[in-house]
């Protein structure tokens, strides 16, 4: 056994370049599964729990008759006693945040360019509203007491033009179904590194955004940020609200998400076998000619008495040899490559899917899980790919073997 | 008892529509400690009854039985494990493991029949000695003249004590002086160790070391002295 290794190895060093091109056909595969599935877990991660942060939350309560996609601002359409809903959730200690929040739509106008706009009121105080604090790029952040003053993203402010302390007309629908304008001044500008959301959401404080749509101290959800995303599925049964109130988890507010991450898998599946194809046929190619070159040699082997199922085992051991490789050269660039653009990011710009939060820099994110499945599975495809050369150098008869190439 | 005992044997080979009968009807025996020549023009069949008598190859008719043990109806392993108990091969291309040394060549019977790491160690020096390569044993194939090559090669022939050894023209590729290097070798092997040497052969000068010339024209045997 450990004379078919020694043979092994140095009929893989006799061939030294082309050994090293097989074993780094392994390995680029490898590399680019990994590099492929840390971006996308990376995407699909970030998007999510971007999704969640800023436009979603873990779990939202609101009207059973509520439809986001119209921003209803009918009173039947809106809860009734937010203040008290949200103190009682948040007074849960899985929960972080629990806030009242009003959508209206509208649309803003500087000049003679306007741009519409997702009016969103929100409790500037509240921990929920972080992310827009933090946001902030120029200017200032809301206070719940502003009552002219409103927080717009970049884009918008780009699109429009307008700086900080510039006036800008904002026009919304009331709960009575007529429209009322006002001007307003231009706080802050923010951004969440989120074009879809940063584009069209404008923030007011709730008190002001109520009075304005004239729904009073009324709210079209409540929404709920917990503690961590695996616990929504703990919190939200054990929640009881009034019969027309209704609850939604993250999961039903991302359903076009969560519907796109499972087309995406299915796809990526398809380029994951396509890399792995690739460097399998380089493989076969590199041991098929290597039977070839070598088929005089077998015959010796085969003369002196060596079993079909040694000279099986020989060819093997190239393969798992080339495997490992392969494997340890796929993971050190892989996690390299893995590694830069985790740090670095990786920038797609406006990716243009509409109802959707994806970053416009996408950060590679490594699992053990998937490092350790997809090098067992480079692994795997490898040794397979060297099965059929194997067998056929076993199979090779003795007297064919050393007449070849005399 | 015959370390070789053919009856019979045919061998056709066929390539498309064209049938070549090899050997057509040999009866043969070889005794113990005999060193026998084949002879005869090229395509006469020497190389197919060598491989006929070695396990390599199957007779289309007839049967081949070495030391009274019938070979035709072996499978691929059990003729696997004939030729590398029974049989050692020499041929005309110095068929040596190219990464492996003179040391690891010799080796290699002894591993494939599982002798311990002291006994091959001192089998394969003895062996090394016994073909004047002793300071050769690390060298690879590449690094060795064809004489050298053939030598080990006749080393490992006998490294696992077989009782018969096939040797295909196994001075075609060697000069004058190497040709009798290799065959003086043989010779003295076959009479200190008593192991049965068959050897094809068209050089005169080798013929002269056989006790025992058969001729083989057109796939039969047509003459056959000791
Ligand atoms: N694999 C094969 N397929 C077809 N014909 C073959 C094959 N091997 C040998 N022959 C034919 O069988 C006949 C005997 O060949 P063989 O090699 O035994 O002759 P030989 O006596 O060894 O000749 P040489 O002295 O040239 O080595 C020849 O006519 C040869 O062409
Ligand atoms: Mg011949």
């Amino acid at each position: 056994m450990i004379q078919i290794l020694k043979m092994a190895f140095r009929d893989l060093g006799r061939n030294r370049r082309r050994s090293f091109f097989s074993a780094l056909a392994v390995g680029g595969g490898l590399a680019l599964l990994i590099l492929m599935s840390s971006v996308i877990e990376g995407e699909m991660g970030s998007a999510l729990e971007s999704a969640i942060k800023l436009q979603t939350g873990h779990i939202q309560i609101r009207a059973a008759t509520y439809d986001e996609n119209k921003s209803s601002l009918k009173w039947e359409d809106l809860v009734a006693n937010p203040d008290e809903i949200a103190g009682q959730i948040a007074a849960l200690n899985q929960v972080k945040a629990a806030t009242p929040r009003l959508y209206a739509s509208g649309f803003l106008s500087s000049g003679t360019q306007s741009a519409s706009a997702k009016i969103t009121g929100i409790d500037p105080m509240s921990p929920a509203s972080d992310p827009y604090r933090e946001g902030v790029i120029s200017g200032n952040y809301l206070s719940p007491d502003d009552r002219d003053a409103v927080l717009i993203g970049k884009p918008m402010a780009e699109k429009l033009n307008l700086k900080v302390g510039d006036n800008v007309g904002l026009s919304l629908n009331t709960a009575d179904g007529n429209v009322q304008d006002q001007a307003f001044i231009v706080k802050g500008i923010y951004t969440t590194g989120t074009y879809g959301f940063d584009s069209g959401t404008v923030f007011l404080p709730l008190a002001k955004a109520q009075a304005m749509t004239q729904t009073e101290n009324h709210a079209s959800t409540i929404f709920v940020l917990l503690n961590d995303t695996a616990l929504t599925d703990t919190v939200a049964p054990a929640l009881s609200v009034s019969p027309n109130l209704e609850i939604k988890t993250w999961k039903d507010l991302n359903a076009l998400f969560v519907e796109y991450e499972t087309f995406a898998q299915s796809y990526i599946a398809i380029f994951y076998m396509i890399i792995l194809a690739i460097s399998a046929s380089v493989i076969i190619n590199t041991l098929i000619m290597s039977v070839y070159e070598r088929t005089r040699e077998i015959g010796i082997l085969s003369a002196i008495g060596m079993r079909g199922g040694r000279i099986m085992m020989l060819f093997l051991a190239e393969s798992s040899m080339l495997a490992i490789g392969g494997v340890i050269m796929g993971l050190i660039i892989g996690v390299l490559g893995t590694l830069y653009f985790n740090i670095n990011g990786f920038y797609i710009g406006d990716m243009g899917l509409s109802g959707m939060a994806i970053a416009d820099t996408i950060y590679a994110k490594l699992t053990v899980d998937n490092l350790i499945n997809l090098t067992i599975l480079t692994f795997v495809v490898t040794m397979l790919a060297g099965l059929y050369p194997a067998v056929m150098a076993s199979r090779m008869q003795p007297v064919e073997a050393l007449r070849a190439e005399k | 008892m015959e370390v070789v005992k053919i009856e019979n044997i045919t061998r056709v080979y066929q390539v498309g529509k064209v049938e070549t009968q090899a050997l057509r009807g040999v009866n043969l025996s070889i005794g113990n400690g005999e060193f026998t020549a084949l002879v005869g023009p090229s395509g006469s069949g020497k190389t197919t009854l060598l491989q006929m008598i070695g396990c390599l190859d199957q007779p289309t008719t007839g049967s081949v039985a070495i030391n009274g043990k019938d070979v035709t109806k072996l499978n691929r392993n059990q003729r696997a494990d004939m030729r590398r108990g029974t049989i050692g091969f020499i041929f005309q291309f110095f068929a040596l493991i190219p990464t492996l040394t003179a040391y690891e060549n010799v080796e290699m019977p002894l591993l494939l029949n599982g002798h311990p790491p002291k006994e091959r160690r001192e089998r394969v020096m003895e062996l090394l000695k016994a073909v004047d390569l002793t300071d050769r044993a690390n060298n690879r194939p590449d690094q060795l003249s064809g004489g050298q090559q053939q030598r080990v090669a006749v080393a490992r022939a006998l490294a696992s004590k077989p009782t018969l050894i096939l040797a295909d023209e196994p001075t075609a590729n060697l000069d004058t002086t190497n040709g009798h290097q290799v065959m003086d070798i043989m010779k003295k092997l076959n009479q200190e160790t008593g192991v049965t040497f068959v050897f094809a052969t068209h050089d005169p000068r080798v013929i002269s070391y056989a006790d025992r010339v058969v001729t083989l024209e057109d796939g039969l045997i047509v003459k056959d002295t000791k």
